[in-house]
């Protein structure tokens, strides 16, 4: 009996740490995949011309390999992203935690929270149909896909990624910080903006870092809204195209083993490289905060 | 009369209640002024919530209701046209557990005249000296006052969060269960800085420490699931208390 026993344990040992490498196997594969496939286009172009280089023409005749306009798109973008959800998300933040009522809390949260429950297709259908109109309208364009629809949107999809982080560090910060505040006499404005919030200071970069990533790898969105022009952006204004919506849309043309379809992967690696760093930044910030709270791990 | 004309802080007819729960009960306590009054009491007995309608911290707690006056100094402080800011100034509280700013050891006793609009460096400086040593903290930090004050010990921490309260410039001072998370030696030299302190405040400390409320307070008094049961000479209460549950309590047979 006791030797059954043993057995289960170790069956059960044994599948969870199969279950818990599986996704490091998943990880692994792709990192490969995705430089297996973008490493033979750098036989043909210098990795600076693809960085740098100015003009995104896949399929001409004399094709040219140049990201900078795809890259500067997904940065303008998210950039404008960020306008939109740092205000919104953390004030929303803000308000839910320190200065809604119980009652208000309990059906905020999970109703900014159901912002992310809405599928991507259905905010670019969102901004085609009523944001790229009005904004058409508004400053006299000649399409309203542009780089500020883009952001809008993106913005309004990061929303709840930077809110509901954001709501998470507040609540991190313990009361006894409030009521230090508040017994030297500090009103509750004070309280928020000179103890709470750089107490959750770290926590609420982490959380804007967050809703960026998400911002800069969006695709269906910024594929429906931004317009496509693969230009170096001078104005919010202009018609984009960021990176993941140029893998987006010519996957499908871009022929097998071809130096298109390298190049696309190139892309693929280019912006993994870049939400990388972006969550490895957020989780450095993130662990910072936990000591300067005192919070062990 | 002649008692209410040397109170400091004067409680009448307190009732208060979180919801329909009623906390306390008809409290009357009048507390002179450079005295140590010691309240004590077994857990959930209202001692806590009494000690904080006195600077009214109370109201931090949604649901929460009182009913009855609080005399400081002859002033209503629970009279709503009075701003709970300005009690808060006059009427300072450490807590349980030190709860120092992750700030510099500078900027959490300057935080409290930054907040109510001080802004002449050279006045914030002296006073963060002046607070740090009426704490008896001055000769252990003034080589780091740009430390991140949460590297302190505990006891170092909680003597800051007294310094802090001192800078406002407070007439009275709160300490709920101040040594509650503090090993002996640094809760003996709280103890010996509230003998200190009585000299130019009026101090109110919350304890479950009997030997403690023995060792520092002039006045004692006992509650009981909301009500003040005994109140009087700490001496009287430890030696011959006139109430049967006082006499159980202080000698260890409940609570």
């Amino acid at each position: 009996m006791e030797n059954f026993t043993k057995i289960k344990e170790k069956i059960y040992r044994g599948g969870f740490t199969a279950l818990a490498f599986s996704s490091l196997v998943f990880l692994a594969g792709i990192i490969l995949l995705l430089l297996k496939e973008s490493l033979p286009l750098f036989r043909h172009v210098r990795f600076s011309d693809f960085i740098f280089g100015r003009a995104w023409y896949p399929t001409a005749s004399v094709p040219e390999w140049g990201i900078f306009p795809l890259i500067m798109a997904s940065f303008w973008v998210t950039l404008g992203a960020l306008f939109i959800c740092v205000p919104l998300g953390v004030g929303s933040a803000l308000y839910i935690h320190e200065i809604a009522s119980a009652q208000q809390r309990v059906f905020l949260k999970p109703l900014i929270e159901i912002l992310a429950s809405i599928p991507s297709v259905v905010y670019g259908f969102f901004g085609m149909v009523v944001a790229a109109p009005f904004l058409q309208k508004a400053f006299g364009l000649p399409t309203g896909l542009c780089a500020l629809t883009a952001s809008i949107i993106l913005g309004i999809m990061a929303i709840p990624t930077v809110c509901s982080l954001a709501e998470d560090a507040l609540s991190c910060v313990p009361d006894s910080f409030r009521e230090a505040s508040y017994a030297v006499g500090a009103n509750r404005w004070q309280t928020l903006m000179r103890v709470v919030l750089p107490a959750a200071g770290s926590g609420v970069s982490t959380a804007i870092i967050l809703g960026m990533s998400r911002a800069i790898g969006e695709t269906m969105t910024v594929l429906m809204v931004a317009g496509g022009a693969a230009i170096v952006p001078r104005s919010f204004l202009q018609p984009v195209r960021p990176m993941t919506s140029t893998i987006a849309a010519e996957m499908g043309e871009a022929v097998m083993g071809s130096l298109h379809y390298n190049a696309l992967f190139s892309i693929g690696l280019v912006l993994f490289v870049i939400t990388l760093v972006f969550n490895m930044i957020a989780e450095m910030v993130c662990k910072r905060f936990r000591l300067k709270l005192g919070i062990d791990r | 009369m002649h008692e209410k004309m040397n109170a400091k802080m004067e409680a009448r007819e307190i009732n208060f209640y979180y919801g329909a729960v009623r906390a306390l009960k008809n409290i009357n306590m009048s507390i002179t002024g450079n005295t140590v009054t010691a309240i004590i009491g077994p857990s959930g007995c209202g001692k806590s919530t009494f000690i904080r309608l006195l600077n009214r911290m109370h109201e931090l707690v949604a649901g929460s209701r009182v009913e009855g006056h609080v005399y400081l100094d002859g002033k209503d402080i629970l009279d709503p046209t009075i701003d709970a800011v300005d009690v808060r100034r006059s009427v300072g509280m450490v807590f349980q557990k030190p709860n120092p700013f992750p700030k510099t050891i500078f900027e959490n006793i300057s935080y409290g005249l930054t907040v109510n609009n001080v802004r002449d460096k050279d006045y914030i400086e002296a006073k963060v000296v002046e607070s740090l040593k009426k704490a008896a903290l001055w000769d252990e930090v003034k080589d780091r006052l740009k430390d991140n004050a949460l590297r302190l010990s505990g006891g170092q921490q909680q003597r800051l969060c007294i310094a802090r309260c001192l800078a406002v410039g407070p007439e009275v001072l709160l300490f709920d269960e101040p040594c509650a998370s503090l090993d002996p030696i640094s809760t003996g030299k709280i103890e010996e800085l509230m003998l200190e302190l009585k000299k130019n405040y009026t101090i109110v400390i919350v304890t479950h420490n009997m030997q403690q409320a023995a060792r520092v307070s002039d006045t004692t008094g006992f509650f009981l699931m909301g009500e003040l049961i005994e109140f009087g000479k700490t001496q009287d209460i430890f030696t011959a208390p006139k109430n049967k549950q006082t006499e159980a309590y202080i000698t260890g047979r409940f609570g």
